[in-house]
């Protein structure tokens, strides 16, 4: 084929043309991966208010409260999409994009307390709820709970959802098989401090052969930061101005000496949270406890299945009491219907409904009214061996402490846990982990 | 060709009778309408290629903060990415899986097309079937090979248990790691390529093939002297296509590591696009991930040389 001059230039662009392609669909490679979100509906049709949440197992707990909602409001139709178990990693990264992109979000979405240092820190995403009329809501909430959903500027953006709180959850089945006690009581004095709660653990390993003691480091590190955070001025990875202090915060060494000792005794089972394999694990009774917030009792529910009812029960933390996690709920600027999203968010937060949680799922409800309910105060949960819950978490509630945490909280936590993970799972040595903490810390915070 | 011959001579027969308000009309006929049927490909290229290319040349000459500031800092990100250890993990892990995919996918592929390249009965059903896993979704693919490579009730970990190998950490491991992912592209790929060769033979003369077999060469010493020569320009093709295909791998991977860009707790199998949604999109960091996306352009474009060389020596030139 002849070519003449200005179709040698023609084709000379196509196939740069074609290579720059290339480089475009790599560029665009995460925005393929990112579903996108329907249109909301028109307004002669009931609205839709899409929620959407993270967190493995039940996650926020709320099927059965929006089963109810959506029978009794023709008008409003609540949809949850649970978009993934990872905060940090999926969840937050994905939700920043649609909030700055200014399409995507749902209407009404979860958000963990590692993200609401950056939330607080961005107004402008999110609409003002006391232009619904949400600022009665604040004589329901603990003072740090309301404050943490109002921005700099004095907006209030976030309804509280669930708080932490701590306890141990076990297999009671697989405690008996390796000769232990397994009523929870006596489980409970087995271990006053962490330091019992791991020589137990090596007589149970000397036991049982194919279970671990642990599900990993993760959930027991968590639990243990948060208790030492408390004794350490209620801060972890960053001081109250947003300065790194990973390395100055005797909190978070002493936390990772524990995981490593942990680790090196080989009391894990080496599965990181919130992953399918983790997921699996609990399932098929490849670790006999883990780090138990309230909330975690749904997750822990949910992967197990019924197939793990009665099996698992609920006995106290080591070393005294904690907060780790929580939830709120905020409605982005962009949705198109900001009025009925406060009003699931103002639903999805009452007493009744927080309360209702607890008892189906074990979340802890921050509503203080729904703490007092004294159907909360006595609940037991049914999987967990008719566990008296109320009385693990809800008589302690209005104790808890908040714990601050920074604007780059998400991705430092990211960081750390993955180095922690790695000391675990072999690949960084146990000598040189704390080093690399601080290092990966301090890129992830930069 | 000669196109431009002709067009010009309707021309001219025209111009006689039609009035000259139609004479525009029929100009743009014949020397707009061409660009304007092939202008749907460039608009879109401008759109959807042009722009995010310069959009993110752009920004990687910044500071881009996702949900924060931007400033201009020049070639900043690019010193600071050939500075950082785990930009070039990423570079090794593409790389390597890269190799560990597709030197046993290209020879697979050769072989599977020419045993298909011959005679045999219901030999449409069984050349469609090669295509099927193509079919699949990655991510039906992954959680297969997830379950596969999963380190404490895996198939591939329990039938290694029984030569006494002792059980890999399919996620925590770099080599098994690698392999794991280099599995899973290779059982989808395989057959695409297998299927693109046996095209590519089919353009073969077989007359080639008689007069080597009256000359007593035997079916090896076809394959390998005319077969193999003739295909080189599939091979190029194929070749290039997995070269861009294989660095910027993307899916596999993350879904090994549930969904998570990070690679394994340490990143053993981070590749380089994997380590570009993780600054851009996770850390914020955009501008930082755009420049990255341009020096992966440039391992693509290394890439793609290395092979064209390479390829182009096969099979007996000189």
């Amino acid at each position: 084929m002849m070519i003449s001059k200005r179709r040698g230039g023609l084709a000379a662009a196509s196939v740069l043309a074609a290579a720059a392609l290339t480089v475009a669909s790599c560029g665009s490679g995460g925005g393929a991966s990112q579903s996108s979100a329907p249109a909301s509906s028109g307004a002669a049709e009931p609205v839709t208010i899409r929620v959407q949440t993270f967190g493995g197992g039940t996650n926020f707990g709320y099927k059965n409260a929006i089963t109810k909602w959506n029978a009794e409001h023709k008008d409003i139709q609540i949809k949850e999409e649970h978009l993934t178990d990872q905060f940090e990693q999926q969840y937050w990264p994905q939700m920043i994009q649609w909030l700055t992109s200014g399409t995507g979000a749902g209407d009404v979405v979860g958000i963990d307390e590692g993200g609401m240092g950056l939330a607080k820190a961005h107004p402008e995403w999110w609409a003002d709820l006391k232009e619904f009329g949400l600022e009665s809501r604040k004589a329901d909430f603990p003072a740090w709970k309301w404050e943490n959903g109002v921005s700099a500027d004095g907006k209030l953006f976030g309804l509280g959802t669930d708080i932490g709180g701590m306890s141990i959850c076990y297999r009671a089945d697989l405690f008996k098989k390796a000769g232990l006690p397994s009523e929870r009581d006596k489980v409970s004095a087995l271990w006053p401090t962490w330091d019992e709660f791991m020589k137990v653990g090596q007589q149970f390993q000397g036991k049982v052969k194919d279970t671990k003691w642990a599900d990993g480091t993760n959930t027991l590190y968590q639990v243990y930061l948060y208790q030492e955070a408390a004794k350490n001025g209620n801060v972890t990875y960053f001081d109250q101005q947003n300065n790194l202090i990973v390395d100055k915060n005797p909190a978070v060494k002493s936390a990772f000496d524990f995981a490593s000792t942990m680790s090196q005794q080989g009391l894990t089972a080496k599965l990181r949270n919130f992953t399918d394999e983790w997921a699996a694990g609990t399932q098929k009774g490849a670790f006999a406890t883990v780090g138990c917030p309230s909330w975690m009792l749904g997750v822990v529910s949910g992967n197990a299945g019924d197939g793990g009812k009665g099996k698992w029960d609920v006995a106290a933390v080591p070393g005294g009491g904690g907060n780790w996690g929580g939830s709120w709920l905020a409605v982005p600027k962009q949705s198109k219907h900001p009025k009925e999203a406060a009003m699931v968010a103002d639903y999805l937060t009452q007493a009744q409904t927080e309360a209702s949680i607890f008892t189906d799922f074990g979340n802890m409800p921050s509503n203080t009214k729904a703490q007092q309910d004294p159907a909360v105060q006595g609940a037991k949960n049914e999987f967990f061996n008719d566990a008296p819950i109320g009385e693990i978490f809800a008589k302690s509630a209005s104790s808890l402490q908040p714990v601050f945490l920074g604007v780059k909280h998400a991705q430092v936590k990211n960081a750390i846990e993955s180095v922690i993970q790695g000391m675990d799972d072999g690949s960084v040595p146990y000598d040189k982990a704390w080093q690399q903490l601080v290092d990966d810390a301090v890129k992830a915070a930069g | 060709m000669s196109l431009d011959t002709l067009p010009r001579a309707t021309r001219n027969n025209h111009r006689r009778v039609r009035p000259p308000g139609r004479r525009w009309a029929s100009r743009f006929d014949v020397k707009g309408m061409p660009y304007a049927l092939v202008s749907p490909y460039f608009i879109l290229f401008a759109a959807f290629g042009l722009f995010p290319l310069a959009f993110t040349l752009y920004y990687s000459l910044y500071d881009y903060d996702l949900a924060g500031t931007t400033e201009w800092i020049g070639l900043g990100n690019y010193t600071a990415l050939l500075g950082d250890d785990d930009f070039w993990r990423a570079v090794i892990n593409t790389v390597g899986m890269f190799l560990l995919a597709t030197v046993p996918q290209m020879l697979l592929a050769l072989f599977l097309a020419n045993a298909l390249n011959k005679r045999f009965r219901f030999r449409l059903a069984i050349r469609m079937s090669v295509l099927l896993p193509l079919v699949t979704s990655v991510v039906a693919v992954a959680v297969v090979f997830t379950q596969l490579f999963a380190r404490d009730w895996g198939l591939v970990n329990w039938i290694l248990g029984w030569f006494g190998v002792d059980p890999f950490n399919w996620r925590a491991e770099r080599i098994p790691s690698w392999i794991a992912i280099a599995t899973m592209v290779d059982w989808r790929w395989t057959g695409y390529n297998a299927i693109i060769f046996l095209a590519g033979m089919q353009t073969i003369p077989r007359d080639l093939y008689e007069a080597a077999a009256i000359d007593g060469a035997s079916r090896r010493r076809q394959f390998w002297q005319i077969t193999l020569p003739m295909l080189r320009p599939t091979l190029i093709f194929v070749v290039l296509n997995s070269t861009i295909g294989g660095l910027t791998l993307f899916s596999e991977p993350t879904t090994f590591y549930n969904g998570n860009v990070d690679g394994g707790s340490q990143g053993q199998f981070q590749t380089v696009a994997m380590f570009i949604v993780k600054e851009g999109f996770r850390e914020f960091d955009y501008g930082y991930a755009a420049a990255a996306a341009w020096l992966l352009f440039l391992l693509i474009l290394i890439g793609a040389a290395i092979n064209f060389l390479f390829v182009r020596r096969i099979g007996g030139t000189k």
